[in-house]
């Protein structure tokens, strides 16, 4: 079977949810092999864990580009292992925003067409096969790279990982960076902090507010519910263009798409950018009180009322169920 | 000498109409009107934002698309874009992220340019590595997904609100920019700029005009290929109460029964 490279997300010393998805996935199409990036002295503890996921091999390189200039080193790195490797069965990556970036620079360097949010991955007979959702989540697509290494960003969430238990050798890799890769400097980089919450694209439920939250304050409610569940809180455009909630917590178009087993919506209309965020839910319910919604036509359950009167009720009510 | 300033705007089928897809599973762009991608106008206010600050520069703005696409460049050009160039060319039909990357970084380089602005992604396509492709092809740095963007002298310095840390961003121009729908509202066509913009140059260019054979795009020449294009099927209609008081309780029955809690 040919190796399938898996671009590493790695932050604070640990390797992020998605990558391992990536590495379950990887096995379908081939054999994984783990690229990881600039992990420092984290590296031998992030290799382990891969291995744990199935990677065979782990090409790690650090070298100070990684953090220090914009996506380009990464592009390097990965042209140099993927030609090193001979032809590649395919090459996965995060659909995050940079990691579209690198796949898509990548793919040009490779002479390779490039797939984009792929949501599901499975072996064909002309090569991998990506599952993709268009126009919103509306049209369900199946795509193939015709030309090339398929080089293929999959969102999160696009399966459970699954622990399969490979070498996980690590190879040391001296990346020979070209002129480009100190194009863009990173001049500061402050990390985001931590709420304590789970990620809003890996959480298993989803607990959004809206416009019909009504103020900043109004988001105590719409935590208080997700935290009862142990769930993501996330936000609409609206909310979050008001100043109540951050910009890293909008569901939508243009900001996260979420795919979680349980989607709750509170006072949220269901704008098509909104629905593109987190159409393909498992289950959706929504807590709204214009009847006329047209959250309403996803929900699998609907509360038509005053979100102040139903979703503390819930809170408590899930609360007191969970003892 | 005066800024050159590239915005690469896309002309787009309304989101909120009932996009599809045509029989060769690419973008039906007839049975839905289209307009400027609504993230493309906030290129062309950076663009112009910038263009004010340096009070020497030049606004062109380029589109790749069918003959309908002059309406995102008159949009764009009555919000006070000072030129227009359009790509237009039977054989683009088909062509992918990778061909359009192509088309795109021949036109930039024969309009000439000092920066390109892009938006973070089509509302069509949604695949937000133009930018990137473009940065690459050009070889010039990629200061992408900005909603903060400034140019001083020579350098263009931005802010990216990535997944995992906020960070700041320099290079030298010449480069290529993306920017959020963070950076700021688009203005409003007035009037007089939708009456002027009827008088703005807009240049026509082929596949020939570029120097792009015609295998090297469309849909022969894409590198990736959609082999199927199903409408999702519609969600079953659930089930809607009324809060008549015990709407929260309800809703944990529902839950509940549905293994949440
Ligand atoms: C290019 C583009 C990109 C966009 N990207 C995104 C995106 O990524 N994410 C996104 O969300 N939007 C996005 N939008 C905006 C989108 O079109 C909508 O404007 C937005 O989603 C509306 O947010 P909302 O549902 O919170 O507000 P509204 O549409 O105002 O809805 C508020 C709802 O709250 C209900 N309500 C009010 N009070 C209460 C109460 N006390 N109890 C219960 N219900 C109540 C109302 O009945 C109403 O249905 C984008 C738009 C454009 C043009
Ligand atoms: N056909 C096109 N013509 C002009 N600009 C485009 C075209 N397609 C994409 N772009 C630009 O590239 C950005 C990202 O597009 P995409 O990678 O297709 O999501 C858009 O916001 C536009 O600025």
């Amino acid at each position: 079977m040919g190796e399938v490279l898996v671009l590493v997300d790695h932050v604070d010393g640990a390797v992020r949810k998605p990558t391992l998805e990536l590495l379950t996935l990887a096995r379908r199409i081939g054999e994984p092999s783990a690229v990881l990036l600039g992990a420092g002295s984290a590296a031998a503890d992030i290799a382990a864990k891969l291995g744990e996921y199935g990677a065979a091999k782990v090409y790690a390189a650090d070298a100070a580009e990684f953090a220090d200039y914009l996506v380009v080193p990464k592009v390097d790195a990965l042209e140099q292992i993927a030609k090193a490797a001979g032809e590649p069965a395919a090459v996965l990556v995060t659909s995050s925003g940079e990691g579209k970036e690198i796949a898509a620079r990548l793919a040009l360097r490779l002479g390779s067409g490039v797939i984009t949010d792929a949501v599901d991955l499975n072996a064909g007979d002309s090569g991998p096969v990506a599952t993709q959702s268009a126009f919103a989540a509306s049209f369900t697509t199946l795509s193939r790279v015709s030309r090339g290494v398929p080089v293929i960003t999959v969102k999160p969430n696009a399966t459970s990982p699954e622990a399969s238990v490979a070498a996980g050798a690590v190879e040391g890799v001296e990346v020979v960076f070209g002129a480009t890769a100190t194009g863009t400097k990173v001049t500061s980089r402050t990390p985001r902090v931590s709420t304590g919450r789970p990620e809003l694209t890996e959480a298993a439920i989803v607990v959004s507010g809206g416009r019909g939250v009504g103020a900043a304050e109004g988001f105590g409610v719409v935590e208080e519910l997700a935290d009862s569940l142990g769930a993501a809180v996330g936000a609409s455009r609206a909310a979050v263009d008001a100043g109540w909630y951050p910009h890293s917590n909008q569901v939508g178009q243009t900001g996260k798409q979420v795919s979680p087993q349980l989607y709750i919506a509170n006072g949220i209309s269901g704008a098509i950018q909104h629905r593109a965020g987190m159409q393909t839910s498992k289950t959706i319910v929504a807590v709204n009180k214009d009847a006329e919604a047209p959250i309403f036509e996803l929900a699998d359950y609907g509360v038509v009322g005053d979100l102040f009167n139903v979703v503390p009720q819930l809170t408590a009510e899930v609360k007191a169920r969970k003892g | 000498m005066s800024l050159r300033i590239v915005v690469c705007v896309k002309y787009v089928p309304d989101a909120t109409g009932d996009r599809r897809f045509a029989d060769d599973n690419t973008t039906d762009r007839d049975s839905v009107d289209g307009l400027l991608s609504e993230l493309d106008e906030y290129g062309v206010e950076q663009a112009l934002k910038i263009a004010e600050a340096s009070g020497d520069a030049e606004v062109t703005v380029l589109t790749v698309g069918p003959d309908d696409a002059k309406d995102a460049l008159r949009k764009a050009l009555s919000m006070g874009a000072d030129k227009a160039v359009h790509v237009n060319d039977d054989d683009i039909h088909g062509t992918d992220v990778i061909g359009t990357s192509a088309i795109l970084a021949k036109a930039i380089e024969k309009t000439g340019y000092d920066l390109v602005v892009c938006g973070m992604a089509s509302t069509d396509g949604t695949m937000g590595i133009i930018p990137a492709l473009l940065a690459e092809r050009l070889g010039v740095p990629q200061v992408t997904l900005l909603s903060e963007v400034s140019v001083d002298g020579g350098t263009v310095k931005g802010r990216r609100d990535g997944d995992a840390a906020t960070e700041l961003l320099e290079a030298s121009l010449p480069a290529v920019v993306s920017v959020t729908d963070q950076s700021g509202e688009a203005r409003y066509p007035s009037f007089k700029g939708i009456m002027a913009a009827k008088k703005k140059p807009v240049e026509s260019l082929d596949l020939d005009d570029l120097g792009i054979e015609a295998d090297e795009v469309g849909l022969a020449g894409a590198w990736t290929a959609v082999d199927s294009a199903t409408a999702r099927p519609a969600r079953t209609a659930g089930t809607i109460v009324k809060d008549e008081g015990e709407g929260g309780k309800q809703l944990a029955e529902f839950l509940a029964s549905q293994k949440f809690i």
